[in-house]
């Protein structure tokens, strides 16, 4: 290999057959390729948009956008700008899609384990939902829930009720809520206390348990202690630090609780089925990829079966299922843009309201494609350094 | 077999050992089983009652003509028949002469072809379409025992599928005054524009992707940035908004003399898209290619080009077909995006039923309905594709 190596070399080859000369040039031909063809649409772009009078500056921002928004996490009111508008519908898909990942994560698990359970009903319910499922599309899943499930339910009059005061009318979905009342930060003290005592007490329990000396049950001292201190504190509070504040029927509407809107929930249902079935498929998998012999080494140890699922299974399938979710995580975000076709005001629809109305669609459509660009690059982010922790317990 | 091997031994279950050990094995079990069994019983009464009584399914048979080929000329709808027919023989012979996998795909398209002719039957909208519906799944038949027999040989199928497909995308679309005359895309629409779309956008998208794929693992700096960057750029966005921009911005990128049409634009839209798709797809394959492949190839003294064309190439793309199967599918399904951009295909058309007086308050019905299509389509298919996975051996190197 060397020899014939500087025998090549010493044979003076020529530059039309040189490597690296030609590996140069043919990157020169690629970006040159490129740059010409990316230069030749901002040409057109740049023509077209003056032939008819669009721009290209963001600074429609700071006008007035002079339309109203159905729900917003933040105040806005139509007098507002453009940037104001753009900022609840992002706060509005931020708010849909972390809803949705935590109620998909549970409901995925959920079904990924039934998928798995030898009760014969559970796992045919389970595999008959997924197939539904994932055999149609999420639009349709979407335009039935809303149109179809949402819009038909009663007046609130004869709105639907369901056990612990959770109520069903067209005016969407309205749910007890936890309250805060003015003793939570006093008690706020006493948790914290609680939690000082328990962190100490793990600590010195890891310690103990790394040096091999007993624990003396020392983690276990360190909860109680917390659980009652925390309790305690609970009792002392002249009031409960936390009430549920249950929603009341009023003539037209509900008061208290926690309401959502039809639209909010259609989406927020719609987008947790979907993709439930999916983060259930890859937790099956997950679970399935740890092998038997895993189990049974296990068992063999005398590791009790609790102990087995959470030190020797439950890691390794991590490990298998995270890269999958992730990118289950990030569809789900991206499938909230779907809200467009149920009215919901996340950030796509009301892009597509200020396109419309200052004229200006290009700039418009840059800023959406590019947060939602950032969006899934800080999630795949986030993930990839969990997935990184879990991935170092191999070692 | 002679008599002298014994069969298995065959053990019997009775239902009640089958149901102690399936259903009630312990005693969370045996509750968990009589809760889901009563509310999967409740919620079987309620839909069938609905479906049975109270559903007004004639909204869809008065309907049947739009959802399947929309506001396509009736007496132009020959041409969907005829391209019908041809890919039902096509489906068939190569079903007849692969079998497996392609052979059980071929049989789906025959069943499916029944399903229509009966729908068609029962909405009364012309026998004309249950014989034509008929007589593509009899050519589905023919075709598979023509395959099985080789009455055709091999080369001549791929090159019909290879002509098929630019073949009947024009008799659809049709050429100016002749006997085709063309069809203006604004009455592309229905059950037709969604497989259209889908069809296309696969299709077209496939080299681009691979093209990608194989530039995202090149030794080139320049080259693996930009694909890269590419192909995480489409995968970071929505398909909505890609959709949006196309139908938007590619009018503006294009010379101002050229004009595209909204289905087009779509089009465009779609394969962008799927082609960031195809290129992970493809990807994954060429990842599977044990390095010594290439090296061997570069041992006998093959260049990069005819490494790729000759020994990476033919053996990742067998290994990621049934992941473009999959993307395949999930293709079909996004089409219903179009609908946000104002294109009628299979979902819009619902739209537009729900919109007519008479089909008032019917939304559940016309949404269940178009859901079933898709949920027949991708499920036939989504078989297929395990059958090739397993006759592939994907999973199992």
């Amino acid at each position: 290999m060397n020899g014939s190596a500087q025998e090549v070399r010493g044979a003076r080859v020529p530059p039309w057959r040189n490597e690296r000369v030609l590996r140069v040039l043919a990157q020169a031909v690629v970006l040159l390729a490129t740059a010409l063809f990316v230069g030749f649409l901002v040409r057109n772009l740049t023509t077209a948009m003056a032939e008819r009078g669009l721009s290209l500056g963001f600074g429609f921002l700071d006008l007035t956008a002079g339309f109203d928004i159905a729900e917003s996490p933040i105040p806005y009111r139509s007098t507002d700008t453009y940037g104001q508008a753009f900022l609840v519908g992002l706060m509005n898909t931020l708010s849909v899609s972390a809803a949705g990942i935590v109620l998909a994560t549970i409901l995925g698990v959920l079904v990924g384990v039934a998928r798995l359970s030898t009760n014969w009903l559970v796992n045919r319910v389970a595999s008959v939902y997924v197939e539904i499922i994932r055999n149609t599309p999420l639009l349709v899943q979407l335009v039935i829930l809303y149109f179809a499930v949402f819009l038909q339910l009663p007046a609130v009059a004869n709105a639907i009720e369901l056990p612990g005061a959770i109520f069903l009318s067209q005016r969407g979905l309205f749910l007890p809520a936890p309250e805060l009342t003015p003793s939570f930060g006093r008690w706020l003290v006493f948790v914290a206390v609680g939690l000082g005592v328990a962190v100490a007490a793990g600590v010195v329990a890891a310690r103990r348990a790394s040096a091999g000396r007993p624990t003396r049950r020392l983690g276990m001292i360190g909860l109680v202690t917390f659980v009652a201190i925390s309790v305690g504190g609970w009792l002392l509070a002249f009031q409960a630090p936390i009430v549920i504040d249950l929603p009341a029927r009023e003539r037209f509407n509900f008061v208290g609780g926690m309401g959502l809107s039809p639209e909010f929930a259609a989406l927020l249902f719609g987008l947790v089925l979907y993709t439930a079935a999916f983060i259930g498929e890859v937790v099956r998998g997950g679970i399935q990829a740890v092998r038997r012999g895993q189990w049974e080494a296990a068992r063999a140890l005398g590791l009790s079966e609790r102990q087995a699922l959470r030190l020797i299974v439950f890691p390794q399938a991590l490990r298998v299922i995270v890269p999958p979710l992730t990118s289950q995580y990030l569809n789900l975000a991206k499938n909230s843009s779907l809200a467009i076709a149920i009215g919901y005001p996340d950030m796509f629809k009301i892009g597509v309201t200020m396109s419309n109305q200052t004229g200006q669609p290009v700039p418009v459509i840059l800023l959406v494609m590019g947060t939602y660009l950032v969006i899934s690059l800080a999630t795949s982010l986030l993930m990839n350094i969990y997935n990184r922790r879990v991935q170092v317990l191999e070692s | 077999m002679t008599s002298a091997t014994l069969q298995p031994p065959h053990v019997r279950v009775g239902p009640i050992a089958w149901l102690r050990v399936n259903l009630f094995s312990t005693w969370y079990n045996a509750i968990l089983s009589l809760l889901i069994g009563a509310l999967l019983a409740w919620v079987i009464l309620q839909f069938s009652g609905w479906a049975v009584g109270a559903a007004r399914w004639d909204v869809i048979t008065r309907n049947m003509r739009l959802f399947l080929i929309g506001q396509f000329p009736g007496d132009q709808a020959w041409r969907i028949w005829l391209n019908l027919a041809v890919i039902s023989g096509l489906a068939g012979l190569s079903g007849g002469s692969a079998g497996g996998a392609v052979r059980t795909l071929a049989t789906s398209v025959a069943a499916a072809q029944l399903l229509f002719a009966g729908l068609i039957a029962v909405s009364g909208i012309g026998l004309l379409g249950s014989v034509a519906y008929l007589a593509n799944a009899a050519l589905v038949w023919v075709g598979l025992v023509g395959g099985m027999r080789r009455l055709v040989p091999q080369r001549v199928v791929t090159i019909g599928w290879l002509v098929s497909l630019p073949a009947s995308f024009i008799l659809v679309a049709g050429v100016g005054d002749t006997a085709i005359p063309s069809v203006s895309t604004n009455l592309w629409s229905g059950l037709l524009l969604t497989f259209l779309l889908a069809t296309v956008g696969i299709v077209l998208s496939f080299p681009f992707g691979v093209v990608l794929a194989l530039g995202r693992r090149s030794a080139l700096p320049a080259v693996r940035w930009l694909s890269t960057a590419y192909i995480e750029l489409i995968r970071g966005v929505p398909l909505v908004t890609i959709l949006f921009m196309a139908d938007i911005m590619l009018p503006l990128f294009l010379p101002g003399e050229l004009r595209i049409d909204r289905v087009a634009r779509a089009m465009g839209g779609i394969t962008l898209f799927s082609a960031a798709y195809v290129a992970e797809n493809v990807r994954g394959g060429l990842q599977a290619i044990p390095a010594g492949q290439v090296e061997a190839a570069h041992a006998l003294g093959l260049n990069g080009f005819l490494t790729n064309r000759f020994i990476v190439l033919p053996q990742a793309l067998r290994a990621v077909i049934p992941a473009n199967v999959g993307l395949f599918i999930s293709l079909l399904k996004d089409t219903t995006l179009v609908t946000i951009v104002g294109l009628l295909e299979l979902l819009g058309i619902g739209r537009s039923v729900l919109a007519q007086s008479e089909s008032l308050g019917a939304q559940m019905e016309v949404y269940v309905f178009v859901a079933a299509l898709f949920f027949v389509m991708s499920f036939a298919m989504s078989q297929a594709s395990y059958r090739l996975e397993a006759s592939l051996g994907v999973g199992e190197r």
